[in-house]
């Protein structure tokens, strides 16, 4: 239902723009009309859908992972890490005219990982491990804040930098291209298969971390593999889509109070839904001041921020936890 | 016969130049900033543009009616202000410029959506005028992209730089033994004498507080400031109100009377962007300083 809902929202992101539907009627027999939907439209809203499921996927793993019902791509710092990884990437080969082919969307999603996984790793040793919520959450929003700092510096010292920077700090879907979206969906196929393969670990940590060991789970590794997918995902899409929050977090969320399953079903689901969110909200972020258009970021960032406020409030009130 | 060759004569004289003007409408190969060539092979006819001082430099070379799309920031000269808008020049709005169906685009540097406009087939044209160097270049390329012949090209520039000129003979002597600190945002961020305002300073023979080495528009200490003691400081609208704040601003020499030049938002605009209308800024920084002279006259007198 969630692929059906998922597909049904990138064909409306085909119909909305600043251009409105006329586009879609004289698809055939317009050529501009037709590049405006193939080959802007469609890509933009299909890659809204890939990065949303990225960050989805990603939030899941994490909260999941660290038994954290507030763990997200963003709270871990990786996101911040990601987009270090982007600055540094842009002031090293940005400015040169080679860099400007496919080899730069690859080496960008690359930067990013790199700096995802840095940082992921920074919370976690500075909170000592995932035992105590509390302090892996300060953790990551210490590295965040810090990583943050370091590439806010980074465009300073580089005026370069800073324009296409900015563009990422937005969060946009506006300029991802067909090459972009086959980048994501090659990590997305390989992150849900990864994720997939360590559901049950998930599961089994969801009983404890000793019931976890007894039960003869290869904890080392399989967190090792699990933090590269949550690094993976979360790079892949802060590099095309630039940082879009709380995606990761409203996902896996909302996925819960639905349906009850396994990590494994949870997991493909919080991908499903997160892509769905993204378009919508890509497409509300479009529709919303046409002709002009809002990045969808800071929507994300409005709505996302909103619903958790309300989360945190009403379980405040009711003294249930999620 | 005579009259046989003269029509001859007549049809290779029309054919010459049909010839000659077929030149001038050839392809044009220009580097742009990244040191990509960039064809144009006819003069442009729809031209979007993303950079406000591009804008004023279409305008400037009389090409103005060409211009179908302009970011949200360009606003000069008034005639631009009934063309369409496409976004910032962060977050351009592709399908709207890609339905304008344009034979050039004019951007900055390294942006992403230039990127992304470049991949969807469209000619770039990606150009930034940083200084007075680069206002030149910019300024011949765009010209030479827009098939305008270079003899126009460059007496309109002439033009300009004997503007530029008379602005610096306009100084009185007193007026430029001056030193001064031009802000261009309150956080404060300062113009050095790399920045564009600060070389049109360099130009005139006056001081600068910040010297090129910090960079063009180096964030800068409110004390740095108080301990320099510029004779003058000049800055946009927005700064007025937090500069009284600043510890120790408020007995700076150069807060007091005419010595303090605000400039409104329109004015910011010119003084800052390099592009065509330089000899008008540096005009209102020559007024300025002779002002500011002006009083310091007066006040030894007494």
């Amino acid at each position: 239902m969630l692929l059906t809902l998922g597909l049904s929202v990138v064909l409306l992101g085909t119909a909305a723009g600043s251009q409105g539907w006329q586009a879609w009627w004289s698809v055939g027999a317009d050529a501009v009309s037709h590049q405006i939907v193939w080959d802007i439209r469609l890509p933009r809203s299909l890659g809204a859908w890939l990065g949303g499921a990225l960050l989805g996927l990603a939030g899941a793993v994490a909260q999941g992972l660290f038994r954290n019902p507030l763990a997200d791509p963003y709270l871990l710092g990786s996101a911040s890490g990601a987009s270090l990884g982007v600055g540094v990437y842009l002031s090293l080969w940005g400015g040169s005219a080679w860099a400007m082919n496919a080899w730069l969307g690859l080496g960008l999603t690359g930067a990013a990982f790199v700096g995802a996984v840095l940082a992921v790793v920074l919370t976690l040793l500075l909170a000592r491990g995932v035992q105590q919520t509390l302090r892996l959450l300060l953790a990551g929003v210490v590295v965040g804040v810090v990583l943050g700092a370091v590439t806010s510096l980074i465009s300073l010292l580089q005026p370069k930098v800073l324009q296409a920077m900015q563009g990422f700090m937005l969060g946009s879907t506006a300029f991802v291209s067909w090459s972009a979206c086959a980048t994501m969906a090659a990590v997305l196929a390989l992150c849900l298969a990864l994720a997939w393969v360590f559901a049950r670990v998930l599961d089994a940590l969801s009983l404890g971390e000793a019931t976890a060991q007894s039960l003869g789970v290869p904890l080392p590794q399989a967190r090792m593999a699990l933090v590269g997918v949550i690094s993976l995902a979360t790079g892949a899409a802060v590099a095309h889509i630039g940082l879009v929050a709380f995606v990761g977090l409203a996902a896996p969320h909302l996925v819960r109070s639905l349906v009850r399953c396994t990590h494994a079903w949870r997991l493909l689901l919080s991908a499903l839904m997160g892509g769905a969110l993204l378009v919508l909200a890509d497409v509300v972020a479009r529709v919303l001041l046409a002709p002009q258009e809002l990045p969808v970021g800071v929507l994300t960032a409005v709505l996302g921020g909103g619903y958790l406020l309300w989360r945190v409030y009403r379980d405040a009130d009711s003294g249930v936890r999620s | 016969m005579a009259e046989g060759l003269r029509a001859w004569a007549q049809y290779l004289a029309l054919v010459g130049a049909v010839w000659v003007c077929s030149q001038s409408a050839q392809a044009v190969t220009v580097l742009d900033d990244r040191q990509q060539k960039v064809q144009i092979a006819q003069a442009p006819q729809r031209i979007v543009s993303l950079l406000p001082s591009l804008t004023e430099t279409v305008c400037a070379l009389n090409q103005c009616d060409k211009l179908v799309g302009l970011d949200r920031y360009s606003n000069w000269p008034e005639s631009v202000k009934s063309v369409p808008r496409v976004g910032g020049g962060l977050d351009p709005n592709i399908e709207s410029i890609v339905a304008l169906k344009p034979d050039l685009v004019l951007a900055a540097g390294s942006t992403r959506g230039a990127d992304r406009l470049q991949a969807l087939g469209l000619n770039v044209l990606r150009l930034e005028p940083r200084n007075h160097a680069d206002a030149l270049r910019v300024w011949r390329t765009v010209a030479q992209a827009l098939h305008v012949p270079t003899a126009d090209s460059d007496r309109v520039w002439q033009g300009i730089q004997a503007g530029v000129q008379a602005a610096v003979q306009s100084l009185s002597p007193v007026a430029r033994q001056q030193r001064v600190y031009f802000e261009v945002s309150p956080a404060p961020y300062g113009a050095s004498e790399s920045s564009f305002m600060g070389e049109t300073l360099s130009r005139m023979g006056v001081g600068n507080i910040l010297p090129a080495s910090m960079g063009p528009f180096p964030q800068v200490n409110p004390e740095w400031v108080v301990q320099a003691r510029p004779d003058v400081i000049m800055a946009g609208d927005s700064s007025r109100a937090s500069m009284l704040q600043r510890p120790g601003w408020s007995r700076l020499p150069a807060m007091q009377g005419q010595r303090l030049c605000v400039f409104k938002q329109g004015d910011s605009d010119m003084l800052v962007r390099a592009g065509p209308r330089m000899a008008e800024g540096a005009q209102l920084m020559a007024d300025c300083l002779n002002r500011a002279a002006a009083q310091t006259d007066i006040g030894e007198k007494r």
